[in-house]
């Protein structure tokens, strides 16, 4: 029953992806958050590779080039930028509870194996067992973002969220054609650039930037 | 049946493990010194120390129960036991059959609970707040220990070691994804029950921040020597189940006596190793708050639990 080398190669990535997904639940550090998001890309990227080496689809390999391009290189540096501006880079969250955090993420990692096993055994990809993982990966960047409460963790647990998908649409089908993965790549690029504004307008208006304040915008 | 070359190869081995244990804790604490740019005690200091308490009288303390007084030789019993089991040179152990891992982890409790025990006997405060500290490390430490071994046992289908081990060594190269999460959990509860760096300090003589050492303060003599023999045969009953099941290659499959002479300069090579990178790891962490403890232990358990989810998901 042994798998082909390339295909362990892609589920030891796949694992990797899952653990840098919990260790994003759990870091306190923006700094260091912002490094793990990056390492994800990076260990994305590789998987990807493989996966357009072992099945001959060429257009994966422009995809993990623009996968590096943008995950690794562009939006870690404008995410680096941006907190050196907002002068939160030495920012520690206070997350409560880390322990519990951690079992909620075991039970969203087991209800996504458990909802992934019936469509992974219809796809005929190689990729086919790694379904499970990117649906847990979506579903743990969904708790990231839950848990926290200042502005740009949130965010680069939306960016985590984007990097599951993205996963996903590799595992699944060899990913999307170019011309949605590009489309979706402007998005990204330029949900940031906006959401970056909206970090400054948040923090001038409220003197912080955590988002709970945001609950108070009400017309009296 | 229990032949006779089985059973020598058994007391040789359980005898090695003695023998080389105080060894290995030698060589992690002058690794250690090493990388502290400090000269180092040399890899023999644990025997000169077994020896200087050998010689000298027991004191007991007034009110020592029976219980006190007999801890040193259960607790010692508990790990060449612990040490009988767990394959260190080949996996033909006529013991081995006894008890599984899961009964393993079970010696090990023992252990924690006499010493925890014997702790709390002469009603000191430190003792008391040691075995308390002790046993919620203890409590933390095993499910991530069991899962460890569950994943492992899951990937060869047998819960005992030396079957383990015989599988692994001899299957081809695979990777498994489970295993290196395993690993990484393993590594961490290694540390916490061996009272090494980011859960508790071997070397501190503060008794505020002690675990390990707040428990045996009242022991001396032969007593305190037996007890440092114990925890030195633990730590290396731990690294030999570590280098069992996640780098088993070169053990001896059989009985054959050539394999173990082989399989001795191999384990000798990974032990040097696996300590050097304790060392490492001790150097490069700094000991953490008492109550940081259960977030490092949750996290083996998180990475243990995702080895088995992993190995369900993707090996299985």
């Amino acid at each position: 029953m042994h798998l082909p080398l390339a295909s362990q190669i892609i589920n030891l990535l796949a694992a990797i992806l899952l653990l840098l997904s919990f260790a994003m639940l759990t870091q306190r550090r923006i700094l260091s958050l912002i490094n793990l998001f990056a390492m994800q890309g990076l260990a994305l990227t590789l998987s990807t590779l493989v996966v357009a080496y072992s099945t001959g689809q060429h257009h994966l390999y422009y995809s993990a080039a623009l996968t590096f391009a943008l995950k690794v290189l562009i939006l870690p540096w404008v995410l680096h930028r941006l907190i050196r501006k907002l002068n939160v880079k030495w920012d520690v969250e206070t997350l409560i509870n880390i322990p519990a955090t951690m079992l909620v993420g075991i039970v969203l990692v087991i209800l996504a194996f458990n909802v992934a096993l019936p469509i992974s055994q219809l796809a005929g990809t190689i990729t086919k067992s790694t379904l499970g993982i990117a649906l847990a990966c979506v579903l743990l960047a969904f708790l990231t973002m839950i848990t926290r409460s200042k502005a740009v963790p949130q965010v680069i647990g939306f960016l985590a969220m984007e990097n599951g998908l993205f996963f996903a649409a590799t595992s699944a089908t060899y990913g999307m054609p170019m011309v949605v993965e590009f489309g979706i790549a402007l998005d990204v690029l330029v949900g940031m650039v906006i959401l970056g504004v909206f970090f400054f307008q948040i923090r001038e208006r409220f003197d912080s930037l955590d988002i709970s304040h945001l609950e108070k915008l009400k017309e009296e | 049946m229990i032949s006779w070359s089985g059973l020598v190869a058994q007391l040789t081995e359980i005898l090695l493990a003695v023998l080389l244990a105080p060894i290995l804790l030698g060589w992690v604490n002058q690794c250690r010194a090493w990388l502290q740019n400090k000269s180092g005690p040399g890899i023999l200091q644990p025997y000169r120390t077994l020896r200087k308490l050998f010689e000298k009288e027991a004191v007991l303390a007034h009110g020592a129960s029976p219980l006190f007084r007999a801890t040193p030789y259960v607790l010692f019993a508990c790990m060449c036991l612990a040490a009988a089991i767990v394959p260190i040179l080949g996996t033909d152990l006529p013991f081995s059959p006894a008890a599984d891992a899961i009964a393993l982890v079970g010696i090990f409790a023992l252990a924690r609970v006499f010493i925890s025990l014997a702790a709390m006997d002469i009603g000191t405060a430190f003792g008391s707040l040691g075995a308390r500290r002790e046993m919620m490390v203890g409590f933390l430490a095993e499910p991530a220990l069991l899962m460890t071994l569950f994943t492992a046992s899951l990937i060869s289908q047998s819960t005992s070691l030396a079957t383990i081990v015989q599988h692994r060594a001899q299957a081809e190269f695979v990777i498994y994804p489970s295993l290196a999460f395993a690993g990484i959990a393993f590594t961490m509860v290694s540390l916490a029950e061996n009272a090494r760096i980011p859960v508790d300090n071997p070397t501190t003589h503060l008794e505020l921040t002690m675990i390990h050492e707040a428990m045996v303060l009242e022991y001396s003599g032969r007593h305190l020597a037996l007890i440092e023999l114990s925890s030195a045969l633990k730590l290396f009953v731990y690294s030999c189940i570590g280098i069992a099941l996640f780098f088993p290659f070169g053990i001896a499959a059989g009985g054959d006596s050539v394999g173990l002479m082989l399989a001795l300069p191999a384990l000798v090579a990974k032990l040097a190793v696996g300590g050097f990178a304790m060392a490492l790891i001790e150097t490069l962490s700094a000991k953490m708050r008492i109550f940081r403890a259960p977030e490092f232990l949750g996290t083996a358990f998180l990475l243990a639990v995702l080895a088995m989810l992993i190995h369900f998901l993707l090996e299985a």
